[in-house]
């Protein structure tokens, strides 16, 4: 493994993966039904060891937004992304700043959505999103973007510098009885790993309100039919 | 001879135009019929002159199909039935020379209409394949077929051996003739559940056959002096264990389908069992793990019957390896992360490639060594490539970069797929400049 310290080739795998950690927070923070960001690309990037025994990444980057699935404008943003060294995996610990972030919002579309789903006798239940094909169909969009979302606290938390995780697929999510105004949401989600390729599923119970953004309850790693691989870290 | 061929052929081009726009806004069929289309030979600037005012004036019921400019170029008006008898008289008052072009205009239509629906017909029946979608192997295979057999000048399946399951390995061979002329080879699929790979590759094999069909540069070109080699399946039991069903598990494997030391699990990752310093770090040896190397290098026979095609050649120039996602185009080496010999080159032509890839739709891809820009990868083609003398040697990672990753919507496949001919042609221009 490439163990570089001091300025950092932006297109290079170790700027990508900690800007990817960043992602990762950034859309625990601010993604919504309406709004998931993805990484645009990394224009500078430095990595120092710290003291206490990790590596610190300084990351200068752009996002770009998609509001409502249609690609939007580039944000610029600057995080610092600390992988702690420590026996056990710890997650690591990110400082974020991003410009004109207020400026987009999704706020209409997801009010919208909050309302036609907050109804008691709303049951949503869908599986394969997207579908084989990358089909999913217009009404389970937003499912799939807080999927995105709630996905990402999981891929936040296992980080590491050996790991560029994104979700693949949500295999299943079903609506719960809502709670505290919350939006209920039960998922099955399938992280994919860049550096080792492998597929991970996960449970978790996700709620959302357009006030309170999303929260993740639970967490489970499930083994994949029909061989299992031990559970990460 | 051929000057006045295409003067002809332009001539017809601009009818055709013409006619095709009348068609857009045909709504009533008595309209047209009876009328001509007069092509005017104006002979001096006072002809030039009479025929702008007659352009001027909207009540005229004359639609010009090209304007009065000069004496140099015929004018083409679409006159009405009401209307013929008083402009050819106004015509021959004024001494200005005319031919009919077109004797009866709703005819013409009628004509073109029926050759259009041909067409489309003929389409759905030769032609039935849909770009914008993922297919089977089966339809896959069933395509091939049929491009060969409209091209059969050009095209010819090359079956270079069997699968674990004893499925054939096709490769496309697009050769304008000769004995082993030199040669680029390019392969989609390796990895099973990557199918805009393949999807891609499926649109380029019709691209490159279109291409030379209609002389579109560079392809006859590169052709005259190079042979391509396509691969559009380059796993086909893989590719086949996706579609068995919508279960993740099987739309997600990536591996081929051999058996294992493990009873539990199947396959080896095809892009870690080649013998390219097989076994190094950058591949797993557990037989349960995605980037299982194998038992040695080559020990699978997909593998195998891939290398030994190209090392029995002996003449290839190029090797270019599909796969999906992450927008990555790089170059040796994945094994190690000193430059390669040639990296300066290649890193060159991987530039100027993603400039031409990016500007089909504004993609951004990143350039570099496999072993930088993705991760340490031991045993892989393009490595075993580049150290059997093959030195343009690329590997893509195409759409997207983690929003749908292996699941793109098929709606992006015919836009991924013309930003990578865009790249592969520069390649394939390059390699052809650049013989070694």
């Amino acid at each position: 493994m490439a163990n570089t310290t001091g300025d950092l080739e932006p297109t290079h795998y170790p700027a990508r993966r900690a800007a990817t950690v960043a992602l990762h927070y950034l859309n625990t923070r601010h993604g919504s039904p309406h709004m998931v960001f993805g990484l645009q690309q990394v224009h500078k990037a430095s990595a120092e060891d710290v003291a206490a025994g990790g590596r610190n990444y300084s990351l200068d980057f752009s996002v770009t937004a998609s509001p409502g699935g249609s690609p939007g404008p580039a944000l610029r943003c600057s995080a610092d992304v600390l992988f702690p060294r420590t026996e056990q995996h710890t997650p690591p610990d990110v400082q974020l700043r991003c410009e004109a972030l207020q400026e987009i919002n999704s706020t209409a579309e997801d009010e919208a959505f909050y309302q036609k789903y907050i109804a008691p006798d709303s049951a949503v239940s869908a599986q394969d999103l997207p579908d084989s094909y990358g089909n999913m169909s217009e009404e389970m969009q937003p499912f799939w973007r807080l999927g995105r979302v709630a996905a990402s606290f999981i891929m936040l938390r296992e980080s590491s510098e050996n790991t560029e995780l994104n979700m693949v697929q949500v295999a299943n999510v079903t609506q719960q009885e809502s709670s505290e105004k919350q939006l209920m949401l039960d998922y099955v989600v399938l992280l994919h790993d860049l550096p080792s390729q492998e597929i991970t599923q996960w449970k978790l119970l996700a709620s959302w309100s357009p006030d309170r953004g999303v929260r993740v309850l639970h967490t489970e790693w499930q083994p994949r039919c029909p061989h299992a691989t031990k559970p990460p870290n | 001879m051929k000057e006045n061929y295409r003067r002809v052929h332009s001539q017809n081009m601009r009818v055709y135009l013409a006619v095709f726009a009348l068609l857009a806004a045909v709504h009533c069929k008595e309209l047209f019929n009876g009328g001509q289309v007069l092509r005017i030979h104006a002979e001096s600037e006072d002809h030039i002159q009479i025929l702008k005012e007659l352009q001027r004036d909207v009540d005229s019921g004359l639609d010009f199909w090209t304007h009065a400019v000069s004496t140099e170029r015929p004018v083409d008006i679409r006159v009405p039935h009401a209307r013929l008898y008083a402009l050819k008289n106004f015509l021959k008052e004024n001494n200005i020379p005319f031919t009919v072009m077109i004797n009866n205009v709703q005819e013409l239509l009628e004509r073109e209409r029926e050759e259009m629906l041909g067409n489309a017909e003929m389409e759905r029946k030769t032609k039935s394949l849909n770009f914008a979608a993922y297919h089977d192997l089966e339809t896959i295979y069933n395509f091939m077929d049929t491009l060969v057999a409209d091209h059969s000048n050009l095209i010819s399946k090359v079956n270079i051996g069997s699968t674990y399951e004893n499925r054939p390995m096709y490769v496309l061979k697009f050769s304008t003739g000769g004995e082993k002329k030199p040669a680029i080879w390019i392969d989609a699929g390796i990895h099973a559940r990557e199918w805009i790979s393949h999807a891609t590759a499926v649109w380029l094999a019709d691209r490159i056959a279109t291409d030379f069909k209609e002389n579109r540069a560079p392809v006859p070109s590169i052709l005259s002096q190079m042979d391509i080699y396509l691969m559009i399946v380059a796993n086909p039991d893989g590719y086949v264990f996706t579609h068995r069903s919508l279960s993740e598990f099987y739309r997600f494997w990536r591996k081929s389908r051999s058996a294992t030391s493990n009873p539990k699990c199947h396959g080896v990752d095809l892009n870690r069992n080649w013998d390219a310093e097989f076994s190094g770090p950058g591949a797993s040896d557990d037989p349960c793990a995605e980037d299982y190397r194998g038992p040695s290098a080559q020990s699978e026979i997909e593998v195998k019957n891939i290398a030994n095609f190209i090392m029995d050649h002996g003449n290839f120039k190029s090797f270019m390896s599909l796969h999906a996602y992450m927008q990555l185009l790089m170059y040796p080496y994945g094994y190690v992360g000193t430059d390669a010999p040639d990296r300066t080159e290649l890193h060159d032509v991987a530039t100027q490639a993603n400039k031409a890839l990016n500007s089909w739709h504004g993609t951004v891809y990143k350039v570099g060594s496999i072993f930088h820009t993705i991760e340490q990868a031991s045993g892989a083609s393009v490595d075993w490539a580049y150290l059997r003398g093959i030195k343009y040697a690329f590997a893509f990672e195409l759409r997207d970069t983690g929003e749908y990753g292996f699941l793109l919507p098929a709606d992006q496949i015919v836009s991924t797929a013309r930003e990578t001919w865009y790249a592969l042609r520069y390649i394939m221009q390059y390699v052809c400049d650049h013989p070694y």
